[in-house]
């Protein structure tokens, strides 16, 4: 139910002490993209039902920022991963 | 038929065996002139605006559920117009001037109830804030008043007005809000369309949206392929779901909002009343339940049902505001899926695609735009113009940096 997050840094905690910040799949565009590609990465959402990446901020216990891999119809958690690391694994693509 | 204090007589000295459905059960015709994807409030409005103002009554709503199955069934039935903004406040202001004739015009009692909202305020900044709020109102010509904490305490004395943190200093007043029995509007509405012709199709589901040439021509169905001149969406909830068939790139993030209702209570809360110091709203029905909601669970979900922690954190809120709700026991809890548009308001607008209309992003703020927002999202159809009241919901305000931003909390659905 997404009410036990496993952060990798702290173990299993509570959903109480995340906040949550949005969608992790848009990527920053360069400062000097078009127009087009900013407004696609600050208004547009996939917003798919079921699989979903979202950044939480573990922000009453490491406060690192988490890349929750989650679906949002049955809640089940797949995997939580430190975003830094999910940002150098999509560089890395 | 129509209702009337006669009709309830005379169906009672026949044993009440002789009332007819309010609707009919329609099989899909092949073609309609215009198709609605969605049989909410939102699109049973439109339906019957399209019919009565407009003179369009070759319209089929297609539902996936039942009529009222969705959010215009799982709200908190508040209806006001204390908006700010100049995008805003001029439409929900028609919507109240709707709802306050409503009734008679669809000739069934939807329980408008005008008992007024008091906003509450608990800081210095915040009683400012709501001055220019309600000034703006009564720019707009709306009724609006700020009253000082003894005005509240007339009204609502069993609030904890000494909390140590967020006493209450005082209130802004819209005398006109209120709330509405919220299944009546949807079938108030229903029934209205279907009298005027309309079919509305339950328990079909738009599986496809057919196109040919750059013009959509059709919906398949989970009933068969039916066509059309024109399709419109109002499936807020789903509408990323169903505007990715049409290929749709969307400002939009689904959420669920919870709500509650307690045990039936003798009549205590007398308003529709607002917590400045959290996000919790309270008012009691005519059951006697007390109603009332907080925050969304802040992550995306399409579930109907919400987390724990979010059930927490409203009781609290409800027990900090009004120390009594602690004896009170929660009898029903529920979510609905919500459209969370990226900067808190709607779209009512065309599309890309020429004969595309849509019709999204209410936020958690629909129930009380309902016939508004029919309304105009009729009135484009039928006129392709956009109503002058609903100019700003544009689709393209985000790319030309036109946002309504009525919170001030820039793109971010889930704090809206």
């Amino acid at each position: 139910m997404a009410s036990l997050i496993t952060c990798p840094h702290c173990g299993t905690r509570p959903k109480e002490e995340f906040s949550i910040r949005g969608a992790a799949g848009p990527e920053r565009p360069s400062p000097t993209a078009r127009d087009e590609d900013w407004h696609r990465y600050v208004y547009v959402r996939d917003n798919p039902k079921g699989r979903y990446q979202e950044h939480w901020h573990h922000v009453a216990g490491c406060r690192r920022w988490l890349v929750v891999d989650r679906d949002n119809l049955s809640h089940e958690v797949f995997g939580v991963t430190d975003a830094a690391e999910f940002e150098r694994a999509r560089v890395a693509k | 038929m129509r209702y009337s204090a006669y009709s309830i007589f005379k169906q009672a000295l026949s044993g009440n065996r002789l009332w007819q459905p309010a609707w009919r059960e329609p099989q899909p015709k092949p073609h309609y002139d215009v198709i609605i994807v969605g049989g909410g409030g939102h699109g049973l409005s439109t339906a019957y605006y399209l019919a009565k103002e407009f003179g369009i009554t070759n319209v089929a709503v297609l539902e996936k559920g039942y009529i009222g199955s969705g959010n215009v069934g799982r709200n908190t039935t508040i209806i006001r117009s204390n908006y700010l903004l100049e995008g805003n406040n001029p439409f929900y202001e028609f919507s109240l001037k709707l709802w306050e004739g409503l009734e008679s015009d669809f000739n069934y009692n939807a329980m408008v109830s005008q008992r007024g909202m008091l906003n509450l305020f608990h800081s210095d900044g915040q009683r400012d804030e709501y001055a220019r709020k309600g000034n703006g109102m009564r720019m707009h010509g709306v009724d609006s008043e700020l009253l000082d904490r003894e005005q509240v305490r007339k009204l609502a004395p069993y609030l904890n007005f000494d909390h140590a943190r967020f006493p209450i200093m005082g209130a802004l007043h819209q005398k006109r809000a209120g709330t509405v029995r919220h299944d009546a509007v949807a079938w108030g509405y229903a029934r209205g369309a279907d009298q005027r012709g309309v079919d509305i199709i339950q328990h079909c589901e738009v599986t496809g949206i057919r196109r040919e040439n750059g013009v959509v021509v059709g919906v398949e169905t989970t009933k068969g392929f039916i066509g059309c001149n024109k399709l419109a969406l109002a499936a807020a909830g789903n509408t990323t779901t169903v505007g990715r068939m049409a290929d749709l790139e969307l400002p939009i993030e689904t959420h669920v909002l919870q709500a509650f209702v307690s045990e039936g209570l003798k009549p205590v809360v007398d308003h529709v009343i607002t917590y400045g110091a959290g996000h919790f709203y309270i008012s009691q029905s005519d059951k006697g339940g007390l109603v009332f909601g907080a925050e969304i669970d802040f992550y995306s979900s399409y579930a109907q049902r919400g987390n724990l922690q979010t059930v927490e954190h409203t009781m609290e809120e409800g027990v900090s505001l009004i120390p009594g709700l602690s004896r009170a026991k929660v009898l029903r809890s529920w979510g609905g899926v919500m459209d969370m548009s990226m900067d808190g308001s709607p779209i009512i607008d065309r599309t890309s695609i020429d004969n595309l209309y849509l019709n999204c992003g209410w936020c958690y703020g629909g129930f009380k735009a309902t016939p508004a927002s029919g309304f105009c999202f009729a009135h484009l159809i039928a006129k392709n113009e956009t109503h002058h009241v609903s100019r700003f919901m544009r689709l393209d305000r985000f790319e030309r940096g036109y946002t309504i931003d009525e919170a001030g909390r820039g793109p971010q659905p889930n704090l809206h």
